[in-house]
Order: C-alpha cells, then structure tokens, then sequence
C-alpha cells in the first residue's frame, strides 16, 4: 500500500523507509518557529531543561508579531527577552519591528520554509505552511523547547482527510471562501487529529497566496496541518526564494486516506461565518439580507493580509468611501506586503477611502491591540478566529470574511457582497489578474 | 553513577477525585485564557482570569483538586500553552473531554496537567464528584456509581507525565547526551 504525502515527508525524517497513519515518531525539524507570545515561555523553559545551546542556530526563527510594536511595558519586556536569547545564541533570523511581518507570511516569503520540510511553531497557525508541501503543525512553548534543544520532536503520525475542489470559482469567490465553506461542511473538529491534503482541479489554479489561505485554517476543522501538492505554481513562487533545496513529494495513488470530501466548487458563494465558530458559516446573500450593522473593518491577519487580498480589497474600495460608522483597519501582513501594496498605490486607496493602515502585527486578530472590541461591538474580518472575546470584549461578536466581502461591508455599513456596489465579474478578474474573455 | 535530577520530578497521581465542573464542546483557548493576558507568562497572573470569558463567575468557584468536564474538541484554537499552565495554576487536577484539540492535549501532558480521554462522554453534572482512575482506566460517577471508560495515553505521553512533564523529561535525555559524550571523550 502506497503512502500519503504526509506520510512520505514523516518518513524521510524520520529516517524510516515507511511509516503509517497511527505510529509514533520522532522527526528531525528543518525550521522552528516562536512568536512574542510564546518564545519567552519557550526561552525559560529551555534553561530549565538545562540545555544551554539551540542544536542549529539556522533553523530557528524568532518572530516578535502579536504584540508588536509594543503596546506596554509587559509587551516590551516579552520582546526584550527574545532580543536577549536571540543574541546570546546568535539566531539569525530574528526580524525586528520595520523588517517583520506576520511569521507565517514572513518565512515563506524569506525562503525560510521550503516544499517538503518538517516545520514546527509555536503558534497554531504553523500548518500556513503546508501550502508550500510542507508537513508544518503547531505546538506548544515547551514542546518547541524540547526541539530547539534536540532538533527534533515526537509526532503521531496523522491520518488524511483529502478534499477535492473540483469547477470553477464564481466571480467575488476567493480562496477563503472556499475554507471557510470545507470548515462549514466539515465543522471545527471535522479533521481533529488529521491532516488535511486539498486537492482537485481548482487547487492546481490557485496561487501561492491562496493557498496559504487555506492551509492557515487546517487548524480551525482541528487540523494538525493542512498540506498541497508543491506543483509548478510552488516552484516557480520558490524561485530566487529558497534558501534550500525543495523536495516534491506526492502521494501515492493507492496511499489510504480516512476520508474524502468532493466539493463542487461551481456551487460555492462567498461565504460569511457566524460568531462564534469559524464552522458558522452562511453565503453572503443569506448574511446581507439580515442587516447586519458593524461597527469595525479588518483586512489583514495571517490568513488574508498577503498581496493578493489587498488588491482585492483595493479595487472594492476604490473611488469609494468607508460608511461613517465603521472604523475600517488594513493591516499589511508583512513589510514586503506594505512596501508592494505602497508601490502599487493600494495604500492609498485605503487611506483616501477613509480608512487606517498600519505596520505589520497580528494585533486585532486576536484582540491584542490596534483596535479592540468594546462590549456590544460587531466586526467583520478576513482574520481567523471568531471565537468568544478573540477580538476584544466577551461580548462582541467577529464575523469572517473575505477581503473582498469585508470591504464592501465596510463601505456599506453592513455585510455585504461586492456586488451590492455594482462590481461585476469583469472587477474581480481585473484583480485576479485575468482579462474577461 | 550519580543520577542527575536538574527538575525535582512530580510523580503522576494513580488516583483523582474531585468536584467536578461542566463546561460544553469546542472550549477554546482564547476563552481559557484570552490574548489580553498573554504579556505574561506568571502561572499565578494567569489563574486570575481563567475561563472568564466563557462564564467570569467560574474562577471564583473553582477550589484546588476539582476536575473539568468537558464535551468535544477542547482547548482548540490557539497554541498558547499559558491555557494549561493557568488551568492547573487554578487548581484544576485534572480534564476530563470527550476529545481534545491535539495542541492542547500535548501542552497540558508537557505542563504536567492530567488529561482524559472519554469518548462516550461523562454526563455529570456540576459540583458532583467524580473519581478519575489512571490504572485502572476509569471515571467514576461518585452519586450513582457509574464507571465509564478512560482512553489510555500513547506511551510516550504517559512518559512524559511521569517524568512530571516534558521539562524533566528532556532534562534527563540531556543529561544522558552529555554523559555519553563525557564517556567517548
């Protein structure tokens, strides 16, 4: 019997010629990840192990992205300490306030994550990289401890769950609104303890940037990663990127899987989840026809703040103005992302729209800072997580979105669709970068 | 030789018993601890607001030794292990879930915290006691004397948690690296 690519990248590093669904094993890592949030913990409990050197200063990555740039002095002191161990054991990839981005749209971009690794962060959203063919998983502060100081970590191997997107996307249906329909149908423990492996025709036409999107949310069907093929669009994004060789692996056509899921993709709305689980999901004609006030607009986050998203947003919000009872708030997923969308003069089109734009940090994802719920707000974000009092007050609610949908909420005061204002297909190919026919 | 011990080792309880507390399906770990706490990793700081946001009088009512009940999937959500670290900072002995979200379930291993596995579910309610039994692989309804089953921990886990978590756990692997490479010397 064959095995899944999951499989087949456990195996390798595991130096076995086979693994199964189910066995334990211990994987050699090629990148670990912390953030401001969890390094520190990670950084004590280190020492407490008694180790006293990182087992390969190359392969660890120091990113200060939730609370950054510091929003008080606990803040500041949680940075510090990673700027302190990031010094002391000479890491090179630290990326400081003006040069980072959001970890996981930062360290593919650097080439720091590669097709066919074993990457381990401490943050949830560590399966990001899956896009990339990548076997990544979140894990906690202690277990990235243990592998900064052993260069490798313990791992049951997971079963796959393999969705296959087949058709066409509709005009205004982004990559987003695909995940976010697969969460829907599958719910947010649809995949606990599995890995999820997209496939299908329509994925071999999404971009990296999409599929970063989709990857990114594994977690929310309780994913341990979600994983695509690397194909020619992987490569060709790694080109001038990579710091090390890609290794492709594909899984077997006879490779056992714990299920299938078909999704026809032709029947897919842009779809809009409900507090407060991201598998609360409806399509935005469902949504809009309740009128659904907001009072905030965020368009950013691991999972929406790339290149690709804000272009889409842009090209809602051009030549239009934010409602004047919305706060709408872009935030660049990383310092490559600013500086494109500057260039392109998407910022600007944020800004004259009437909205705020802001460096790189995860802040209000996760109710951090850089806007905050009060208690009775309502936000719709193309972020993650709608949980309970993720963006501020207990009693506010998150709805998510894509960046397309999110913008023309915000110009409209309420959820809505982009095309309530008008914005036809030949709108969204032109952001897609595709001439209507 | 002389056995090196750089973390005083806690050993696993055999048995807990303890009020229970019933929360539902897909606890996350922003309710458990939200983000706005999370510019500190002081285990004391932490227990302060745990489980507020899923009902604020909660904290207030949890005494040393009781043991949370909960539905499917808790602790998804964010990796933040400072959800285990003030779950057990507040005196929660042990989790009772119907499943777990992976992350959580290692974290809460790694920190020493007990978890427990029981597919069937435990339908307790709460302030009743209940009777956690690791050997025997039981959960026992006190009240009415119902025993439901326990899911037994992967070995390497159950490893961990009697090495008092993976601190010691990896301080011991250390150790043993470094007498090795003493002994080639």
């Amino acid at each position: 019997m064959g095995m899944t690519l999951v499989e087949k990248i456990l195996a390798d590093h595991s130096g076995r010629r086979e693994v199964r669904a189910g066995d334990i094993v211990s994987a050699r890592v090629d990148m670990i990840l912390a953030n401001d949030v969890t390094a520190p913990l990670s950084i004590q409990e280190f020492r407490k192990m008694g180790a006293t050197r990182v087992f390969d200063p190359q392969a660890i990555a120091m990113v200060p992205s939730h609370f950054a740039p510091s929003p008080n002095i606990q803040a500041a002191t949680q940075i510090q300490a990673m700027r302190e161990f990031v010094r002391e054991q000479g890491l090179p990839y630290f990326f400081e306030i003006g040069r980072m981005g959001i970890e996981h749209v930062l360290l593919p971009e650097e080439g720091l994550v590669v097709p066919g690794d074993v990457v381990i962060g401490a943050d949830s959203h560590t399966c990001t990289n899956g896009a990339l063919g990548a076997f990544a998983t979140g894990m906690g502060s202690t277990d990235i401890a243990a592998a900064m100081a052993l260069g490798e970590t313990w791992l049951r191997v997971p079963e796959t769950l393999r969705i296959i997107y087949y058709g066409a996307m509709k005009p205004w249906v982004t990559p987003k609104d695909l995940i976010l329909y697969t969460i829907g149908k599958i719910g947010v423990a649809g995949a606990l303890y599995q890995a999820l492996e997209y496939t299908g025709e329509t994925v071999r036409s999404i971009s990296m940037e999409g599929r970063f999107t989709m990857a990114n949310m594994a977690i929310e069907a309780g994913a341990k990663t979600g994983i695509f093929e690397a194909d020619e669009v992987t490569l060709a994004w790694e080109q001038g990127r990579a710091r090390r060789p890609p290794r492709v692996y594909r899984s077997d056509p006879d490779a056992h899987y714990a299920g299938t899921v078909e999704i026809d993709v032709r029947q897919v709305e842009p779809q809009v989840a409900f507090p407060h689980l991201p598998e609360n999901t409806r399509p935005v004609s469902e949504a809009a026809a309740l009128d659904l006030r907001i009072d905030q607009a965020f368009i950013g986050s691991c999972t929406n703040g790339r290149i690709e998203d804000l272009r889409l947003a842009a090209r809602v919000l051009r030549g239009r103005k934010v409602h004047p009872d919305v706060r709408l708030i872009v935030i660049p997923a990383s310092q490559r992302v600013y500086r494109q969308a500057l260039a392109e003069g998407l910022l600007d089109i944020f800004v004259e729209a009437g909205g705020a734009v802001s460096t790189p940090t995860c802040g209000p994802c996760l109710g951090a800072h850089m806007g905050v719920l009060a208690r009775g707000e309502r936000a719709i974000s193309t972020s993650n997580r709608n949980f309970r009092g993720r963006m501020g007050h207990r009693d506010s609610e998150v709805y998510l979105a894509s960046p397309a949908v999110v913008a023309a909420s915000a110009v409209l005061g309420r959820i809505a669709s982009p095309e309530e204002l008008g914005l036809d297909e030949e709108a969204f190919l032109e952001t897609v970068g595709v001439k209507a026919s | 030789m002389e056995q090196p011990a750089p973390v005083p080792a806690q050993a696993l309880p055999r048995r807990i018993r303890g009020r229970a507390w019933v929360v539902g399906d897909h606890v996350d770990t922003d309710v458990i601890i939200p983000a706005r706490y999370l510019t500190t990793s002081d285990p004391v700081e932490l227990a302060r607001h745990v489980l507020e946001d899923l009902d604020p009088t909660l904290k207030s009512r949890i005494q040393p030794g009781d043991i949370l009940v909960a539905g499917e999937n808790f602790g998804c959500g964010s990796s933040r292990e400072h959800a285990p670290i003030a779950l057990k900072a507040a005196g929660i002995a042990c989790v009772v879930a119907r499943s777990f979200a992976r992350i959580f379930y290692r974290n809460a291993v790694n920190v020493g915290l007990p978890v427990v596995q029981c597919k069937q579910g435990v339908p307790v309610a709460s302030e009743q006691v209940i009777v956690v039994d690791f050997e025997a692989g039981t959960i026992t309804d006190e009240a009415t004397g119902a025993v439901y089953p326990a899911e037994p921990l992967p070995a390497v886990m159950r490893e961990i948690l009697e090495a008092g978590g993976l601190v010691p756990y990896v301080a011991r692997r250390l150790e043993e690296q470094r007498r090795h490479a003493a002994a080639s010397a």
